[in-house]
């Protein structure tokens, strides 16, 4: 099973500036672990306490994993995934 | 390192502050990629409709992302008003601040300064906060 990562330009350090990678995973929660396990470091900038950090969006596909079930999110073959850090402040 | 913008972007901008106010506006300008020329506003609507915060709404960032990828653009200028502080980078916006390609805009139309406007760029990369030349084009 092999799903596309669509990775930002500020998480690009981790991947050998590589624009999208492939993890594998059948959860957000596993696909992270992969991609951790792939890239070490990239899953602290995508995780906090367990949960997701608030000012980083994942999609499946075109879909915020937030009404997904976050973290639960189901994710199968074929399926892209998109990260992208909330442009946010105050 | 410095900011060219057109005069009708920086008028387009402080436009939209001023019909935002009091809550904070946002937007992007997109530019050909590898250009660094802002060629394209795109105003943003503020999900967080608020005076001391903005943010760009999920649906609307990841829309964004794949049109600048469909036309071979990049995010040249990523804007953003203060409506009662300067024009300069606050605490979250520099914690949050995930474009190190980009220049960061902001305009202030705080009340002290009325009826001028404030129009300042930055680079912020890794938490540290770059002011960079504005020349504005007619």
């Amino acid at each position: 099973m092999s799903i596309e990562v669509r990775i930002p330009t500020i998480l690009r350090p981790f991947t050998k500036d590589q624009k999208a990678v492939v993890a594998t995973g059948s959860t957000l929660t596993s696909l992270i672990t992969d991609l951790d396990q792939q890239y070490p470091g990239i899953g602290d900038r995508l995780l906090e306490n367990g949960a997701l950090r608030r000012f980083i969006n994942i999609y499946v596909n075109d879909e915020d994993v937030r009404f997904l079930g976050s973290l639960e999110a189901p994710i199968k073959d074929g399926d892209s995934v998109t990260i992208l850090p909330a442009v946010a402040g105050g | 390192m410095s900011l060219t913008i057109s005069r009708a972007f920086v008028d387009a901008i402080v436009a939209q502050s001023r019909a935002e106010y009091p809550d904070e506006c946002c937007g992007a300008i997109l530019g050909p990629v590898g250009s660094g020329t802002p060629t394209r506003l795109l105003p943003m609507i503020n999900a967080a409709h608020s005076p001391t915060f903005y943010e760009f709404d999920p649906k609307d960032l990841l829309a964004l992302y794949r049109e600048v990828d469909d036309n071979d653009e990049e995010i040249v200028v990523i804007y953003h008003s203060h409506t009662e502080t300067e024009a300069y980078p606050s605490r979250t916006d520099i914690a949050y601040a995930g474009e190190p390609g980009a220049h960061y805009v902001l305009v202030s139309s705080r009340k002290e300064i009325a009826p001028a406007i404030e129009f300042r760029s930055y680079r912020i990369i890794d938490g540290v906060v770059t002011e960079e030349e504005v020349s504005i084009t007619e």
